[in-house]
């Protein structure tokens, strides 16, 4: 409504605001000040990035097809390394394993940074009243920002190729990390923190031995959630050049071939599947902190003879 | 003796902007008023007290009333709003960080209402987590945690975890965690309150045991008075933060400061507090051994007594001259009671609970003999006294 809008402006109820221009602006300072910050970052992250891929798609297939059913087996079960077997022996028959290979890795190098950045950041948020208070409406808001617009400001930022793709699955999964971490050392019982305190415990010392431990479930949870949200970024990284199954889906749908599509989303629900049934078991121990090498902690400890 | 333990007028206000409210309180408001004024919770209202070496103290009140605060203030879990504590000469508002986790760590350990244990470290390592704290290595560390769990009655749980436990003997392991420091302070924060009833009379009864080897300086909080009278040497009382009455359990008992204390007490069991030196008199009257047998049976037929006691040289008793023996003496023709005595009475020592007495005093037809260790006459325990003492009437029945 033309006039409607004129009315408006003449008016001058509501002021006129071109915040599209004022984030090109924002945006192309930030790019020209700190290019080499972003090119280093660029070449970093497609080394890991590649590095994974060549440790996970250079050795014959049934080598890692091995080492995950083992995996499988070792951290769920019997019948579980038997899906994890056929699963991605399937893959391969449709001839997306190296596709896949290259998902897992992008998956795993965003997961692993949202990780290293969320945990550290939902301790600071633990422990400060006003970190927590700051935090908390950046989360909500960059959960809340579709996904695609990250894809945007990453291409904007690394270009086209693997990297957006990692950048925009990092920021996309943080926000669990952070907040489960922060959950789960607010939710350690205040007396066994006071205990420790009690006993002379430095900080660092409580947090390390006691707080971490204890909110371990919850990490681990929120461990999960950010690999099952970088997971899902993987299809819409594809657009942005990053290859691996997006690639594969986005091809399906640019080129209406709905088949190689669902083949590609078919080794995506495999991936989802074997990459949550494994870390869901990382905390769910309840008696956490010893879930993971029972047999690593025991010998650590005492073996106290009277 | 200097005190191992010096508390010196401490105050804690929780809220916002502390001070004002604090000078409130300095000016004599209380917290009902302080909370209507400032909206802060003057959780802690000048407090004062002395624990000696080796003395359990026990902080005994209802539940707000400032005593989880005060023990939390003695090694600064909670910062004091003002006032000093001192431990050994040491004033803790001076320490360093650092110093303050040395105190924390080899001065003073201790011991939670709800156990606090580590729930992802096994028993041994818990009891070990002090000695881990300070530094100390792994054989040693076990030995003396070890050491600690078989002071507990625990030893061969080390391997165990804590929930694999039941809560008397999860309560343990908090025991020995704070035992295993060698700590010579002991805090406990209503440690046997969680637990039930039967295993809190067990929990008490070790720490008694424990206190009578140790002879540690221990700090205990409770709101069970039969518990505080039990197990402590002195017992602070307190209410909306504010100390109403130190002394003794019997002190507290026989003589309570207000109405407060006295409703509080009027609940215990005295029976187990009190002791026979409260309830005992001076006998009515004592024969010596050369008195005749006519003169006592009238005196006795007078008084309505079955027996008399009869004292030796420095009120040693020799024996009771009791009505049948005498009126057997008189028709056998006997000179003096001295040949005609019994020694059918029951001996009790100033010490003996008043629980103890009603036993004996159940047996004897005579008042319990209430002796010194050398068997002197220091008084005795009529019957009707006993029970009086035990109604909670002033003892001043006669009897």
């Amino acid at each position: 409504m033309p006039e409607l809008h004129a009315f408006v402006l003449a008016d001058g109820l509501v002021p006129d605001l071109d915040v599209a221009s004022w984030v090109n602006a924002g945006l192309g300072w930030l790019l020209d000040t700190f290019r080499p910050v972003f090119v280093l970052l660029r070449d970093v992250l497609a080394w890991g990035v590649g590095a994974l891929e060549v440790a996970f798609a250079g050795p014959p297939f049934w080598v890692i097809v091995i080492a995950f059913t083992l995996i499988a087996l070792a951290t769920t079960g019997w019948k579980f390394a038997l899906f994890t077997a056929f699963a991605f022996l399937f893959i391969e028959s449709m001839g997306h394993f190296e596709a896949t290979m290259l998902s897992l890795a992008l998956v795993l190098v965003a997961a692993l940074l949202s990780v290293v950045l969320g945990v550290p950041l939902g301790i600071l948020a633990a422990k400060n009243a006003a970190a927590s208070a700051a935090v908390r409406p950046l989360l909500d808001f960059m959960q809340t920002m579709p996904a695609f617009v990250y894809l945007l400001l990453a291409v904007l930022f690394f270009r086209i190729g693997v990297v957006p793709g990692v950048i925009a699955s990092l920021l996309f999964s943080m926000p669990p990390a952070v907040r489960l971490t922060e959950l789960g050392i607010r939710q350690v019982d205040p007396e066994v923190v006071e205990a420790a305190h009690a006993f002379g415990a430095r900080p660092r010392e409580v947090l390390t031995g006691v707080q971490l431990p204890l909110a371990m479930p919850s990490i681990m949870a929120g461990v999960n959630q950010v690999i099952m949200l970088a997971l899902s970024m993987v299809v819409i990284a594809g657009m942005a050049g990053a290859g691996g199954l997006g690639g594969i889906i986005v091809e399906g749908i640019t080129r209406l071939q709905f088949g190689r599509g669902f083949e590609g989303g078919l080794a995506v629900v495999i991936l989802a599947i074997f990459l949550d049934r494994v870390t869901a078991t990382l905390g769910s121990d309840q008696r956490s902190g010893r879930g993971l090498f029972p047999s690593l902690r025991r010998s650590e400890g005492l073996s106290t003879a009277p | 003796m200097n005190p191992h333990i010096r508390v010196e007028h401490l105050y804690k206000v929780f809220g916002p902007r502390p001070q004002r409210a604090l000078q409130a309180a300095h000016d004599g408001a209380d917290r009902a008023e302080i909370q209507q004024r400032f909206g802060n919770v003057l959780a802690v209202d000048d407090v004062s007290f002395e624990v000696g070496r080796g003395e359990l103290f026990v902080v005994m009140g209802l539940s707000g009333s400032g005593k989880s605060t005060v023990v939390r203030m003695l090694n600064h879990l909670i910062e004091p709003t003002a006032g000093s504590v001192e431990i050994d000469g040491q004033r803790v508002e001076d320490l360093e960080p650092a110093g303050l986790r040395r105190l924390r760590a080899q001065k003073m350990s201790m011991v939670f209402q709800h156990f606090a244990l580590f729930p992802h470290r096994t028993v041994g390592q818990n009891a070990a987590y002090g000695l881990a704290v300070q530094g100390v290595d792994e054989p040693e560390r076990s030995r003396r945690a070890g050491q600690a769990l078989e002071t507990v009655g625990l030893s061969g749980w080390a391997d165990r975890y804590a929930d694999e436990l039941s809560g008397g003997m999860q309560q343990r392991v908090g025991l020995a965690r704070a035992l295993a420091t060698d700590a010579d302070i002991l805090l406990m924060d209503e440690p046997f309150s969680a637990l039930d009833p039967l295993i809190r009379r067990d929990m008490q009864d070790l720490l008694v045991k424990l206190q009578s080897e140790m002879h540690r300086t221990i700090v205990f909080i409770t709101h069970d008075l039969n518990e505080a009278m039990r197990l402590g040497d002195r017992i602070c009382v307190l209410k909306d933060g504010r100390v109403v009455q130190i002394g003794t359990g019997p002190e507290i008992i026989g003589d309570p400061a207000n109405d407060y204390v006295a409703e509080f007490v009027a609940d215990v069991d005295r029976s187990r507090v009190l002791t026979a030196d409260l309830a005992m008199r001076e006998p009515r009257r004592s024969f010596t051994p050369d008195a005749g047998p006519r003169e006592v049976l009238d005196w006795l037929d007078e008084q309505e007594f079955n027996g008399v006691y009869v004292l030796g040289d420095d009120r040693r008793v020799l024996g009771v001259a009791r009505d049948d023996r005498l009126a057997r003496g008189i028709r056998e023709g006997a000179a003096a009671i001295g040949d005609l005595l019994t020694q059918d009475y029951a001996r009790a020592s100033a010490d003996t609970l008043l629980s103890d007495l009603a036993g004996l005093a159940a047996q004897h037809t005579v008042p319990i003999a209430v002796l010194d260790d050398d068997g002197r006459l220091l008084g005795v325990v009529p019957r009707a006294r006993l029970l009086a003492a035990l109604a909670g009437e002033e003892a001043h029945v006669d009897a």
